[in-house]
């Protein structure tokens, strides 16, 4: 069931391919815009790189977060899904994952470009890559539960904003330290080690908390 | 004497009960506050290094502990209502949100007129400075998806579940924050290295402490009976209210 629901959302994301590439450019734009607003200075650049990618991966995995539960609240699969015996935790987390197959993967496999143009040190884009790698599951994962409270609300989209940005936090401060801190010759391994246990616990709380919030909203 | 406080879980009864302790909850806190205010600005001494300008912390050291204090308040309320499905105990959640707000708002003010100064900047990322804004953040996502959902059962529990979502979090945003701020940078500035306290000082700021929170005990149970009434405005204790008043 819950290989089901993955195959399931991956399918109907295929079928819909433009919108995986919409995020993946939205990613590419809003990375692309910090070196037009604030130089070409390359010194700079480089300092501000994992800030700016890991800022732009935050806006790309949000604002795709509608994507999770509204087509199916929509149609009414999702009325479904919570009237079905199968554990609500265990197919969110299915979606969850498949949000991050879709949304997060392209991400990280594009990232080692952004590196080079940003001038970034070949280890440097490695461990970037390796931190989104870490990061973006769970920025998926908390992102669930936003989407899952503000499932069929106006304003839903700035809504979730407002509720998912502020929980994103830590995420951005151990994702981008993890690449400054390579940078610096500190080694990423502290930073790696605590994304990777957020990444855990994110797996063990939030799709309890998403389901909660999916039966509320469905009420 | 036993005192049955299930009594006091349905909303008719416990608008009354509100209703009856606000006028005493209202003359202890501005008894506290004046007294406070009294201390701060006539009996503790100027200190040392910062002269006058310390006065600040008198209202924002309380407002601070009043921001986190009312978020873990709110946060427990909510899960109370959410696991017992109270009524009240949401409303009373809903209440306290925007007194949080503000003392949060109050605090990041305060210690922005203080860093001036002090500092000789309104603002650094330093750590405390950098999550009671976030906590600021979170006051107002709980207040904003509330105000974004019409049905008021739904409202509670959405918020409910963002509150504590919210509490699980804080700390973890703390010691991120604290984190990212040792790497960044070095000891620029320090809360912590305060020179000691005179005693009187620590009185007044205790006092205002006490002031603030029963001042926020008012509101908030202020604040709570207008919910009651707009939520039961069908019910027949509320128009029987009604009648007697008139």
């Amino acid at each position: 069931m819950f290989l089901w629901v993955i195959q399931r959302d991956l399918l109907l994301a295929m079928r819909r391919r433009f919108d995986i590439l919409t995020t993946l450019f939205f990613f590419v734009i809003v990375v692309s815009l910090f070196p037009l607003g604030i130089g070409p200075e390359i010194n700079i650049l480089r300092t501000i790189a994992p800030g700016v990618v890991w800022v732009a991966a935050l806006l790309a995995s949000m604002l795709s977060l509608g994507r999770i539960f509204s087509n199916d609240y929509l149609d009414g699969t999702l009325e479904q899904m919570l009237i079905s015996p199968q554990s609500l935790s265990l197919l969110v987390l299915g979606k969850a994952l498949a949000h991050w197959l879709i949304t997060g993967i392209p991400l990280i496999l594009i990232s080692p470009l952004l590196g080079i143009q940003y001038n970034l040190p070949l280890d440097a884009i490695l461990i970037l890559a390796l931190s989104l790698l870490l990061g973006t599951p769970i920025l998926s994962l908390i992102g669930a539960i936003g989407a899952a409270l503000t499932l069929g609300l106006r304003g839903g989209g700035m809504l979730v904003s407002l509720l998912v940005l502020p929980l994103y936090i830590p995420v951005l401060v151990f994702g981008s330290g993890a690449v400054e801190a390579s940078a610096g010759g500190l080694g990423a391994g502290a930073h790696l080690s605590l994304l990777g246990a957020f990444l855990l616990i994110a797996l063990v709380i939030t799709p309890w908390a998403t389901a909660s919030a999916l039966r509320i909203s469905m009420e | 004497m036993a005192i049955n406080w299930f009594k006091y879980s349905s909303p008719a009864s416990f608008y009354t009960l509100a209703g009856k302790m606000i006028p005493y909850f209202s003359v202890v806190a501005s008894g506290l506050f004046l007294l406070g205010l009294y201390i701060s600005f006539f009996i503790a001494p100027t200190d040392s290094q910062q002269s006058e300008a310390y006065r600040i912390i008198f209202i924002h050291v309380p407002a601070a502990w009043m921001s986190m204090f009312l978020y873990l308040i709110m946060a427990i309320w909510a899960a109370i209502g959410l696991a017992f499905n109270t009524r009240l105990s949401a409303m009373i959640a809903t209440a306290i949100a925007p007194t949080g707000a503000m003392f949060t708002f109050l605090a990041l003010w305060t210690g922005a007129l203080w860093g001036k100064p002090m500092w000789g900047a309104w603002w650094v990322w330093d750590a405390r400075l950098t999550s009671e804004l976030i906590l600021l953040f979170l006051y107002i996502g709980f207040m904003s998806l509330q105000a974004a959902i019409n049905d008021p059962r739904r409202a509670d529990k959405a918020g409910a579940v963002i509150a504590l979502v919210g509490a699980v979090n804080i700390p973890i945003i703390y010691f991120s924050v604290k984190w990212w701020n040792t790497l960044h940078q070095g000891a620029s500035v320090s809360l912590t290295q305060s020179p000691k306290m005179a005693t009187t000082m620590l009185t007044g700021m205790l006092i205002m402490g006490l002031a603030c929170w029963i001042y926020s005990i008012v509101v908030i149970l202020i604040r709570t009976r207008a919910i009651i009434l707009e939520r039961e405005r069908h019910t027949v204790w509320v128009s029987e209210l009604q009648g007697s008043s008139q």
